[in-house]
């Protein structure tokens, strides 16, 4: 029943010139996975996606989805469909015709047309708004109408493109539950380029770090977040400490740290910041080799013993919380 | 406070001002006053007379004059759309870097560096009886004898126009090209758009107003031109620019004045109907 729609990366490789872009990328996403391509500006992450999509060409390896190599194919011939950063709609069509967009393109009649069109925005709730131009709709109606239309070609891969960036930090919040919705709802995989971490880790089923062309950790978004492997990776996911002991670079998870007595911890430090969030409170000191660590308390755990600036304390975790580093 | 800003604003405007209100509108006007002046074979009266426009426009001349203007702008707008928009195309689409996009473009405006007339006169020997263009198709073979239809014929009035004003086309296209937003062809290829549907349901449609501004270029020079008419057509063809020429050489002021004000409505009318049609204010 359930066709294989893997989508499989093998030794993906983009040249520009003599700069490599992406440099043999290899990796499996399993049939109605979410995805995030995760990682700073410049490392790749866009133009793997848009490798997928057919908008790049491959300069080595290839692209499969289900077993067939869908490297040279044109975009439209992939099964993917891809909805851009800005959207792309266009301009002079109605919302209604830019859904319906790609059967025009393939010839079929306007009453079809129409029909399917306002299916698409039943889906993303948009029927009211189909005679609308783009510029008449809100950043989160733009990025719905966008969604339709990629939509409409009933896509076995989605591509999106850092779709939540022109969102302000509000409507980004909503937009992304109803994206999880509509992907478990439409149970495709669902390939998201972000170089957001917290996006990445409220969206992904899987994530993908990628830096300097390569993937830097790939895996199950629990499994990376929990364990990184390098120090990059522990960085960029942020609330981890990434910490040089005489035996090598630890990460340890800002959560994990303990507060105790300097002689009775792992690690001595003196405390230089001390900064209230609300429901924890981030602590900062200076542990010997002139590193700075942040230790995230709740405020119950705080508040029962406070501390001063200035003062020395001993943090301690427990030994599994503390994860060796490559690099 | 407040007197003093409007002060400052009627101030700023008021150069401009000065300057279309003594060379386009004065102008215009007297040109309008003079239309309805009297005239005899030897002078010319003040007066309210309708006389030079029911000549105008009862004479038959007048019509023909009239269709030889539409159908020489009608010809060379088609024929500088066409070419216009494929250059634009090609620099705003197919040439990937902004540095040769711009050393392209200024390419096309070398021709202009030369004054129109010596343009125009130089296709005199090109197209001539014994010219470039006919002795190279006598020695290829193609033809027997010289083609006369090359120089002094419509042939060759349109294709001054069309060298002269294709510039006129290729600029504001060129400028509306380059602010399509690359992604929007990505998502047209991503939706399954030929190469032919892409270019006619978001190119064209995106560059119409690029498309209208040249058109009213394009239309307005040729609609009120009369020195390459009467230089390519040997004086062998008329259209409204040479009529009023005409009418001055003879000094029929009140005569040439009337036809100009027909002229200029006639030209109103047309970009008034063409700005129905698309918006491009957002050019602007």
């Amino acid at each position: 029943m359930s066709r294989n729609l893997d989508l499989e990366l093998v030794s993906l490789t983009k040249r520009y010139g003599n700069t490599v872009a992406v440099d043999a990328i290899s990796y499996h996403f399993g049939t109605g996975t979410y995805a995030c391509l995760l990682g700073p500006s410049g490392c790749g992450k866009s133009s793997t996606l848009r490798m997928i999509a057919g908008h790049e060409s491959v300069s080595e390896g290839s692209v499969l989805l289900g077993h067939r190599d869908i490297s040279h194919r044109p975009p439209a011939k992939r099964g993917t469909a891809m909805m851009f950063q800005n959207y792309a709609l266009f301009p002079h069509l109605s919302v209604a015709d830019n859904v319906a967009f790609s059967l025009k393109m393939q010839g079929k009649d306007a009453a079809h047309r129409k029909t399917r069109a306002m299916e698409m925005l039943e889906l993303v709730d948009m029927v009211a708004l189909a005679d609308r131009l783009p510029a008449q709709l809100s950043g989160g109606q733009q990025q719905r109408a966008a969604l339709a239309r990629a939509l409409i070609t009933q896509p076995d891969v989605l591509l999106l493109d850092e779709p939540l960036s022109a969102l302000d930090p509000f409507l980004r919040i909503r937009m992304r539950a109803e994206l999880k919705k509509l992907q478990r709802e439409l149970g495709i995989t669902f390939i998201h380029v972000t170089h957001g971490q917290d996006e990445a880790l409220a969206l992904a089923d899987e994530i993908v770090v990628m830096n300097n062309a390569r993937i830097e950790q790939a895996g199950q978004t629990r499994q990376v977040f929990d364990a990184p492997k390098t120090a990059f990776v522990a960085r960029f996911l942020g609330s981890h400490n990434v910490v040089a002991m005489p035996e090598g670079a630890i990460a340890i998870r800002s959560d994990a740290l303990e507060l105790k007595a300097p002689e009775a911890a792992k690690l001595p430090g003196t405390i230089t910041n001390i900064e209230y969030q609300g429901t924890h409170v981030a602590l900062t000191a200076v542990i010997p080799g002139d590193q700075e660590v942040t230790a995230l308390l709740s405020d119950k755990d705080f508040f029962g013993n406070p501390r001063e600036l200035g003062e020395a304390i001993g943090l301690d975790w427990e030994a599994g919380a503390a994860h060796a580093l490559a690099g | 406070m407040l007197q003093n800003r409007h002060l400052t604003g009627w101030l700023m405007a008021t150069p401009l001002s000065l300057v279309l209100l003594v060379f386009l509108v004065a102008p215009i006007i007297m040109i309008v006053v003079v239309s309805f002046w009297g005239a005899t074979e030897w002078s010319i009266y003040p007066a309210f007379l309708f006389d030079n426009y029911e000549f105008l426009l009862t004479s038959e001349v007048t019509y023909r004059v009239f269709f030889n203007t539409f159908k020489y702008a009608v010809i060379t707008w088609a024929c500088t759309l066409l070419i216009g928009f494929t250059v634009a195309y090609y620099l705003a689409f197919h040439i990937r870097s902004l540095t040769w996009q711009i050393a392209l473009f200024l390419l096309c405006t070398i021709p202009f560096l030369t004054s129109n007339i010596i343009r125009m006169i130089s296709w005199i020997p090109f197209l001539g009886r014994n010219g470039i263009a006919n002795s190279t198709l006598i020695s290829m073979g193609v033809i027997d004898e010289p083609l006369d239809w090359l120089l002094f014929s419509d042939f060759s009035v349109i294709l001054a126009f069309v060298h002269l004003y294709t510039l006129f086309m290729v600029v504001p296209i060129f400028n509306t090209m380059m602010r399509i937003d690359k992604s929007l062809i990505e998502a047209a290829a991503d939706a399954g758009a030929s190469g032919w549907q892409t270019l006619w349901h978001v190119i064209v449609p995106l560059t119409k107003p690029g498309i209208m501004i040249g058109t009213i270029f394009v239309v307005a020079l040729v609609m009120g031109d009369f020195i390459t008419v009467r230089f390519m057509s040997g004086s062998q063809s008329a259209n409204v620019g040479r009529m009023i020429q005409n009418d001055i050489g003879l000094l029929q002021y009140p005569s040439a004045s009337a036809t100009a004000v027909v002229l200029l409505v006639t030209v109103l009318l047309l970009i008034g109907t063409l700005l129905r049609f698309v918006d491009i204010r957002k050019e602007l």
